[in-house]
């Protein structure tokens, strides 16, 4: 096929040899491992459930379909939350286009879906938890405490606390899509808010909010950590949190197969609504969300929209802000005097400084294969598929969740070794590859921004290759890639799917640290662990946020 | 427009503070007639009709329209209507629908407004194409969509900003010729920014020339844009000293 292309490629531009050479052959490498990833995992699960035989049908009992009838409740019920009011802040933010502290409250809004998750939920049952500060202010003013979180409420709770903000970003980046005189023209046509909403505001973001929407499901769908630590109970316990229990305590592998195939059909039908739906913009992820919005509001609604986005502020601060005092207020010192801490945080900066810049690396293959498949496809009709699948494939992990890879893996290993013995291993490449959707998603209009800009230059002057990429393109890059990496390094410095089903004695990352504090009610320990996470993942996002900045601003 | 005749706009010692600039607008375009606005990039033209249209409010002064004081009124109150550059008309609407918000923002329109609304769209030459999306008009088509709007809302003053300036020469006269007619009906007040002088001369209008954020010079335009015309010009026009005299 390679050989056809050159020959055609020939026929048309005689000029210009199309660069096959490094960028494809990175490309090819980074499909590879993402391949083996998954396919080791799936032929792992496959063999386990042939061995199983009649066992495997016995798996799909009632406490399967429990379990997956609340996840879907629990998925969509998270999500409903989420995007409806996201709509309403978004609108509002879009309203008041210039108040004072309003790139702080977007940044904030950008803060949950970088917070390891863990961390989230140590802050929401320091607010909203039996002995929160809900709690404490209604036995002060001697009203009957809230009721317990633990379950649908808490899971819940969380799930809003990371999806309406990234929600609200999105359906944000929509409406400052729309074009500043329609404001103006709206403003003189003297429309109302109800009919600006209808004839303006909903038209800009209905075509995310299907993506939307699939995306929040998604992610909700599959969190883990969330439901480990508020839910895990036999009545709140999703698709993933049950395949780690049944790893991890039953040592039922059939079980996990089975579990494991309802939560593949689940995300793989959610990837093609999402796919149907088309994505929500690229751009909703990226640090400033800009709005052009010139006219002035009536007054009503300028109080309608603050009081909104002030409710929404505390509700997003208000977690972080008990991590903080919690936090400050534990032992640090005597924290900080345990070998087994700082075991814990060496081994989890490592294991994300290599996770990191693998992700990175395969990252940036695929989208440099991406673009040169893209650069030779030009003009051509048809054929598209392997630009396609360097473009797809870091979403391959969305399709199929760490939980179920690393369930595949230890299924299998289980069969020659001791599983715990591939934890590093399994740790840094499913965090790598957790990481990609993301990297990705930084790396590419970078990257192709400066393919534009360069493609013709390069191919008058017969830069290629490896040289084009070390000497114009690498350089062009260095903000996004310190952006990618440091994302990627907090994420998987945030992650405890993997950790959780190979964690042991032998690797005890910071959040597997904190869980077992948590576990173990050492609640003093585990706020200090808890701060010392969070300053960790927000120190690296505040990292690429800069990186991302700096590079807008040259 | 049904008012058959246009009101006079009046700037009194308008000033209005930009981050980096500031203007300062004194002038009077009486009822029905047609003012060009011309000036260099950055002279404060698109700012005079932000303000004249209440997009923008001055920090001092008074905007007076046909008489009555409107600084303080929103836009939608305004006794004007304005036409873009670009996206005057929202994409997802069809050309009827556009022209219907002019009638009723919220688009609850009787058949009263959908006779004006066929009335007005055959008017700027575009019957048969109401229920085209502006994606699939031209360019001069979607302005021609944009000022049947302006005309359904019967509004004295109509504001142009450089409303033809990203249209062909052969389009842009038409567009000059469907305004001058529209001017000869109705006399409506018109106040139009464009960045070229041969608008001014095609339109016999008097022109207003900004330069630094306020007015430099003001004039009917054959006597402003010939050679001989006030200094203040020259240099905009690229008409050296010499030349001129």
């Amino acid at each position: 096929m390679a050989v056809g292309d050159e020959q055609m490629n020939k026929a048309r531009l005689p000029m210009r040899r199309r660069p096959l050479s490094a960028s494809l052959a990175a490309g090819f490498a980074a499909l590879a491992f993402l391949a083996v990833l998954a396919g080791v995992a799936l032929i792992g699960l496959a063999w386990q459930a042939a061995g199983q035989g009649s066992g495997l049908v016995a798996a799909f009992d009632p406490y399967l379909w429990r379990v997956a009838r609340f996840t879907l409740v629990e998925a969509g019920l998270s999500t409903l939350l989420s995007v409806v009011p996201a709509i309403a802040v978004a609108v509002a933010l879009n309203a008041l286009p210039r108040f004072r502290g309003r790139g702080l409250v977007l940044r904030l809004f950008a803060l949950p879906l970088a917070l390891p998750a863990l961390v989230a939920v140590f802050g929401v049952t320091g607010v909203y938890g039996q002995h929160g500060w809900l709690a404490e202010i209604a036995s002060v003013l001697g009203s009957p405490s809230p009721p317990d979180i633990y379950g649908l409420t808490g899971i819940i709770i969380a799930h809003v606390f990371f999806n309406l903000p990234l929600a609200s970003r999105l359906f944000l980046t929509g409406l400052a899509s729309v074009p500043a005189e329609y404001w103006r023209i709206s403003s003189q046509l003297g429309m109302g808010p109800l009919a600006r909403f209808r004839l303006i505001e909903w038209p800009a973001m209905r075509r995310a909010a299907g993506g939307v929407a699939a995306l929040v499901f998604m992610l909700c769908a599959t969190s883990f950590t969330v439901v480990l630590t508020l839910g895990g109970g036999p009545k709140a316990t999703t698709l993933e949190v049950a395949i780690y229990q049944a790893l991890h305590f039953d040592f039922d592998a059939g079980r996990a197969v089975a579990l494991t195939a309802v939560q593949l059909f689940l995300t793989g039908i959610t990837i093609a609504l999402i796919g149907l739906a088309g994505r929500p913009s690229e751009e909703g992820f990226s640090i400033e969300v800009r709005s052009v919005r010139e006219d002035r509001p009536p007054p009503v609604e300028r109080t309608a929209a603050s009081v909104l986005i002030a409710a929404t502020t505390l509700f997003v601060l208000l977690p972080l802000a008990s991590v903080l005092i919690s936090g400050f207020s534990a032992d640090l010192g005597k924290l900080l005097r345990q070998p087994a801490v700082w075991r814990a945080v060496t081994t989890s900066i490592v294991i994300g400084i290599i996770a990191g810049a693998l992700s990175v690396a395969l990252s940036l293959a695929l989208v440099a294969a991406r673009q040169a498949q893209a650069r030779g496809n030009a003009g051509r009709r048809g054929r598209h598929g392997l630009e396609w699948l360097f473009a797809s494939g870091a979403g391959l992990i969305l399709v199929i969740p760490p939980i179920v890879i690393g369930a595949g893996w230890f299924v299998l290993a289980i069969r020659f070794a001791d599983p715990y013995t591939l934890a590093p291993f399994m740790v840094v490449t499913v965090n790598a590859a957790m990481a990609m959707p993301f990297a990705v998603r930084v790396l590419r209009p970078a990257f192709d921004t400066a393919a534009a800009r360069h493609d013709r230059l390069c191919a008058a002057l017969g830069i290629s290759g490896l040289s084009r990429l070390r000497l114009i393109d690498l350089p062009a890059l260095g903000g996004p890639l310190a952006a990618a990496f440091a994302f990627s390094m907090a994420l998987s410095l945030g992650d405890l799917g993997t950790i959780a089903l190979f964690g042991s004695d032998r690797l005890v990352t910071l959040p597997f640290l904190l869980l077992q504090r948590m576990s173990s009610y050492r609640t003093s320990d585990a706020a200090g662990l808890a701060l010392i996470l969070a300053i960790l993942s927000l120190a690296l996002i505040a990292a690429a946020d800069r990186s991302i900045v700096r590079e807008r601003s040259q | 427009m049904s008012e058959r005749s246009g009101n006079s706009v009046e700037l009194r010692d308008v000033r209005f503070a930009h981050p980096d600039m500031m203007f300062a607008f004194d002038l009077n375009v009486p009822a029905g007639q047609v003012a060009v606005i011309l000036g260099p990039s950055g002279a404060g033209k698109s700012t005079l009709l932000d303000l004249v249209a209440g997009f923008r409010i001055p920090r001092s002064g008074r905007i007076i329209i046909g008489g009555r004081d409107v600084t303080d009124l929103p836009p939608s109150a305004r006794p004007v209507s304005i036409v873009f550059q670009d996206n005057n008309l929202f994409a997802h609407l069809d050309v009827a629908a556009n022209v219907g918000l002019g009638r009723r923002p919220d688009l609850r329109i009787g058949p009263a407004d959908r006779e004006m609304v066929a009335v007005a769209i055959a008017r700027v030459g575009l019957a048969g194409k109401e229920k085209r999306k502006p994606a699939e008009l031209s360019g001069g088509e979607r302005q021609r969509v944009a000022i049947a709007r302006a005309l359904v809302r019967r509004r004295p003053v109509l504001l142009l900003d450089e409303p033809f300036a990203s249209l062909g020469p052969g389009l842009r006269d038409d567009m000059i010729g469907l305004l001058a007619e529209l001017h000869a009906e109705i006399r409506m007040t018109v106040l139009m920014v464009s960045h070229d002088p041969q608008d001014a001369m095609r339109l016999s209008a008097h022109v207003i020339y900004l330069e630094g954020g306020q007015v430099a010079a003001e004039g009917p335009a054959s006597e402003l844009l010939v050679r001989g015309g006030p200094a203040a010009l020259n240099a905009y026009l690229g008409r050296s000293g010499k030349l001129a005299k």
